[in-house]
């Protein structure tokens, strides 16, 4: 069924409603990546979110209706790729089970789920990509978000490529693999819960002793970035794709 | 309506189940055959290797087992373990046959008494029906022969087992059940014992010896 | 018990702030965890188990009421009595018939999350009728009179101090000046006060991890050794177990044993697992008179042929809460019943109503790790999520949180107004942001400024950008 990727994979970017409204330079760093293995990238106008919120609050109406919008979007593309695990386990995972019982809609969707990968994956299981020209000489620790990790399998793929930056050292923290807190419309419903997983998080990121959190999921990240800074923390936070592509000028995440 | 029938009417409603033909038939073959699953391949091992797995695994759960070379070892073997734990000479054990042709008279320090424990006995001596090598289990049989108090009620319990009885597995060990008693037939109990009685109730700390005996002594005999 | 799971959030907020608590949990997250790994690595079949499992279970599901009335006749041949029970009143009627019938005065209990869950000892109590938990955890907490904050580990909540002051307190007849300096002496004097409890113990209660059809059987699993001293020594055993809890052979009850222990503490195989079938047989030196089973439904039928038919597959592990970040931080008892963690999350809102339960399949983020450990390959996420649904449909969420969610869906369906509304706001946003690039206070997003900062957006947006990049390309070099 899987065949080596055509001359000039078409990919379209996913970019995901956070990267688009809250950190572009990670949208434009994975178009990098994604061009330099070789793909033609394209972000369709007529995306704005997967629509996890709404469904991971029971709304499976809204749900449905923008998952038939996604889908009309991105399924004339060879592959459909996002900068995080939880927006392209949503489109790959839960999509289709949208669509139980309408036929027509479940085959489109069947074959729109085959074409959908997170980044990192997409570049490293597709693409066959295991390095990058990038460089930076600093430390740093990788938090395994949560949808990626058990939806997608995504955890060596981006240790794969970071392995490649020259001079980036990768020290692994305690419980990489456990939820920051997060969880999407959690960390504001059940805030105080959500604050003491995150406390153990980043208490394990300093731990490490890293100078740097690297993901590949802006929610994560936001999340981890915001309590670092209120906890006076000089961590450097980072979205994956962004040290990748050595797009690393602009100021991270939560500023210095 | 009984409770039993309104309990098995929702049963069946929400099963949507109509016909009994084909489901009595999936399910009367299951119960006659018994289909055995995913065996561990830990345990599949020749007869010598299935015994020093067992041995090894006892341990793990932090029984003692020595080897003894007959079945006449038995009784010097068990009056040596009381010696070595400061025990009184004196044991509980059952009426099973191999343990009464075992010569116990030759300890005579040792006092043997027989029957069901009421409490107040140190140690007892039973003799397991099968072992089980993939996690160092023993299986006793309740009844006569192995009075079911003399697993639990006792601080410490030797238990018996030749070593051709060690098994590979559970399914063995039920096979062996089902070799005695008949198909679909148990005794009233069946205690699988893997070990000394233990709790980590308080903060969480291994401790033995909660409510069933502290120590389980095994003796296989080989030959 | 009462059902305080609406008191969720304060419940929660208690025990973030209760230090000892915190300290306890700190054990659940690397002991557990720990243990449950060594073991999975060291069986190699341990995932195909987890199938075999599952697949006992479902068949056993769909053909559950055969496989009960297999399992009655079963019972009732080998001299046992099976009593049905609808509900949680109907089964404590049942059972102190049983006890009234023989003058019961004290009655021993092996662990059972279905007599907490049927609120047996207070009824008992009410009665006059001594109830005594044998389980040194339950025992503990009875002493409390607290309930179990863990379905497998009772007292996990508490440390050495607390039940050393528990013990002196209750077991006032023993010497003052005794050293309960350590859990080793507070183990034998449990011990001891409890060997006495067992002889004087009319009838032995205890519930069941498998009833098996082929044999007519209930199996118990303990460490301890107490469900054993439990169901041996008095006159009567009775077993209390809710209807999902057979399966047909002997063989699929090792399949589903082989990953119990595991999951559960890491064990290859509990201490003691017992097979039982009726009562003392002509001859036997010991064991009981009488055997009685008691099948409880109290909401399981209910949950066949739904969406939540596959938590009916749950073992009582623990192997969810043990794994949970959330169960991490607050512990059993802010989950408010019977059943914390995951699997509570999922089981309470079937059990006592989603109106009630609401809390607990929201407070969760779903990161799957509960599903990822659980022996049965229960969906847990996607179950809570159902209850999510089922709320939404009803209308239960609060209505800033609803009107909030659909005013974003509302947007999110509309590409081009989205954008629009996106391309003015968000610059906006980020100069706000200023040098700093966060936000130490943002309205509308008080529960996240609370405890974080809020990270600034980086001005205009990815799509803005994007469409720019087109429209550059599209005029061609200039």
């Amino acid at each position: 069924m899987s065949e080596a990727p055509s001359p000039a994979p078409s990919v379209g970017l996913f970019v995901t409603c956070l990267v688009d409204l809250f950190r572009p330079s990670v949208g434009f760093a994975a178009v990098k990546l994604l061009e330099d293995a070789g793909c033609t990238v394209d972000a369709p106008m007529a995306q704005t979110c997967c629509g996890q919120p709404a469904y991971n609050s029971g709304d499976r109406q809204d749900a449905r209706a923008i998952a038939e919008q996604t889908i009309a979007a991105f399924e004339s593309f060879d592959y459909v790729v996002a900068p995080s695990g939880s927006c392209a386990g949503m489109l790959k995972k839960h999509y289709p089970p949208l669509f139980r019982g309408d036929a027509a809609w479940e085959a489109r969707a069947g074959a729109f789920s085959e074409k959908v990968f997170e980044l990192t994956g997409f570049l490293v299981d597709i693409l066959g990509v295991r390095s990058v020209p990038a460089a930076a000489a600093r430390s740093a620790t990788y938090h395994d978000s949560c949808s990626g990790l058990r939806e997608l399998g995504i955890r060596q793929q981006p240790r794969v490529l970071l392995s490649s930056v020259e001079g980036l050292r990768l020290t692994e923290m305690a419980e990489a693999d456990v939820c920051c807190g997060f969880g999407g419309t959690f960390c504001v419903k059940y805030s105080e819960i959500s604050n003491a997983i995150v406390e153990k998080k980043t208490a394990n990121i300093a731990a490490s002793g890293a100078d740097m959190l690297l993901a590949g999921d802006l929610g994560c990240l936001m999340n981890m970035a915001g309590k670092l800074k209120r906890q006076g923390s000089g961590t450097e936070v980072r979205h994956v794709a962004e040290v990748l592509a050595g797009m690393t000028d602009s100021p991270p995440i939560g500023g210095r | 309506m009984s409770a039993r029938e309104a309990i098995l009417g929702k049963v069946r409603r929400a099963l949507d189940a109509g016909g009994n033909a084909g489901r009595l038939d999936g399910v009367w073959q299951r119960l006659m055959e018994a289909p055995a699953g995913v065996i561990p391949a830990r345990a599949q091992l020749a007869p010598q290797a299935r015994i020093e797995l067992f041995c090894a695994m006892a341990r793990q759960a932090a029984a003692t087992v020595e080897r003894v070379a007959g079945e006449e070892a038995v009784p010097a073997a068990v009056t040596a373990y009381l010696r070595s734990r400061n025990l009184a000479a004196r044991v509980r054990m059952g009426g099973d046959r191999r343990l009464k042709q075992m010569p116990w008279v030759d300890e005579r320090a040792l006092q043997v008494r027989h029957g069901p424990s009421d409490g107040s006995d140190e140690a007892s001596v039973s003799h397991a029906a099968a072992g089980i090598a993939e996690t160092g289990t023993l299986a006793l049989f309740s009844g006569k022969e192995n009075p079911t108090t003399l697993n639990f009620l006792p601080d410490h319990h030797i238990v018996v087992i030749d070593a051709a009885d060690i098994g590979a597995d559970l399914e063995a060990a039920m096979r062996t059940i089902r070799a005695r008693y008949g198909k679909g037939e148990m005794p009233r109990t069946v205690n699988f014992i893997t070990g000394p009685s233990r709790s980590g109730d308080i903060e969480q700390k291994l401790l033995l010896g909660a409510h069933g005996p502290r120590a389980l002594h095994i003796i296989v005999v080989d030959g | 018990m009462q059902v305080t799971s609406p008191q969720f959030r304060q419940n929660a907020h208690d025990a973030l702030a209760d230090a000892q608590l915190q300290k306890a949990m700190g054990h659940v997250r690397s002991g557990f965890i720990d243990k449950r790994r060594t073991a999975v690595e060291a069986l190699p079949e341990f995932d195909a188990l987890r199938d075999s499992a599952r697949a006992i279970k479902d068949h056993t599901l769909a053909n559950l009421d055969l496989y009960l009335t297999a399992y009655e006749e079963k019972v009732t041949a080998a001299g046992g009595t099976v009593h049905w029970a609808e509900t949680a009143a109907e089964a404590r009627g049942i059972v102190l018939d049983i006890c009234r019938m023989h003058n019961a005065g004290t009655v021993t209990k092996g662990k059972s999350m279905i007599t907490e869950e049927i609120e047996l000892n207070d009824f008992l109590e009410a009665s006059g009728i001594r109830a005594v938990e044998t389980d040194l955890g339950e025992y503990i907490i009875q002493l409390r009179g607290e309930h179990p904050s863990h379905i497998i580990a009772p007292a996990v909540h508490l440390n050495r101090e607390q039940v050393e002051a528990d013990f002196r307190r209750v077991h006032a007849d023993l010497p003052q000046e005794r050293d309960l300096s350590d859990p080793a002496s507070l183990l034998g004097e449990a011990r001891r006060v409890l060997r006495r409890k067992y002889f004087e113990a009319d009838v032995g209660i205890t519930g069941a991890n498998f009833l098996v059809a082929e044999t007519g059987s209930s199996i118990i699993v303990t460490n301890e050794g107490n469900g054993d001293l439990t169901q041996i020594l008095p006159r009567v055993h009775i077993v209390i177990a809710s209807i999902e809890k057979v399966v047909p052979t002997l063989e699929d009850a090792a399949q589903i044993l082989r990953v119990l222990a595991r999951s559960a503490t890491g064990q290859e195989m509990s201490v003691y697992t017992t097979v039982s079938t009726g009562p003392r047989r002509p001859g036997d030196p010991d064991g009981p008179d009488e055997y009685h089973v008691i099948l409880l439904d109290n909401g399981r039928s209910a949950m066949l042929g739904t969406e939540f038919q596959d938590m009916l597959r749950c073992i009582r592990c623990g192997a969810c809460m043990n794994h949970c970040p959330v169960y991490h931080a607050v512990g059993g008892h802010a989950y408010g019943w019977v059943y914390p963690g995951p699997m509570g999350a999922v089981l309470t809102p079937s059990l006592v109503g989603i109106d009630k339960a609401g809390h607990l399949p929201n407070a969760s983020t779903f990161c799957g790790r509960c599903e990822s450990v659980c022996p049965m390959r229960i969906p847990l996420p996607k179950m809570m999520r159902h209850w999510r649904e089922r709320e939404w449909e009803r209308g239960l969420n609060p209505a800033v949180v609803r009107s909030g969610l659909k005013f974003w869906a509302w947007f999110a369906r509309r590409p081009a107004l989205y954008h629009l509304a996106t391309w003015l706001a968000f610059p906006l946003l980020a100069a706000a942001g200023g040098r700093k690039r966060r936000f130490r206070f943002l309205p509308l997003a008080r529960g996240w400024v609370r405890y974080r900062d809020m990270p600034a957006p980086q001005g205009r947006t990815f799509m803005q950008q994007w469409r720019d990049r087109d429209t550059l390309k599209q005029a061609g070099p200039t």
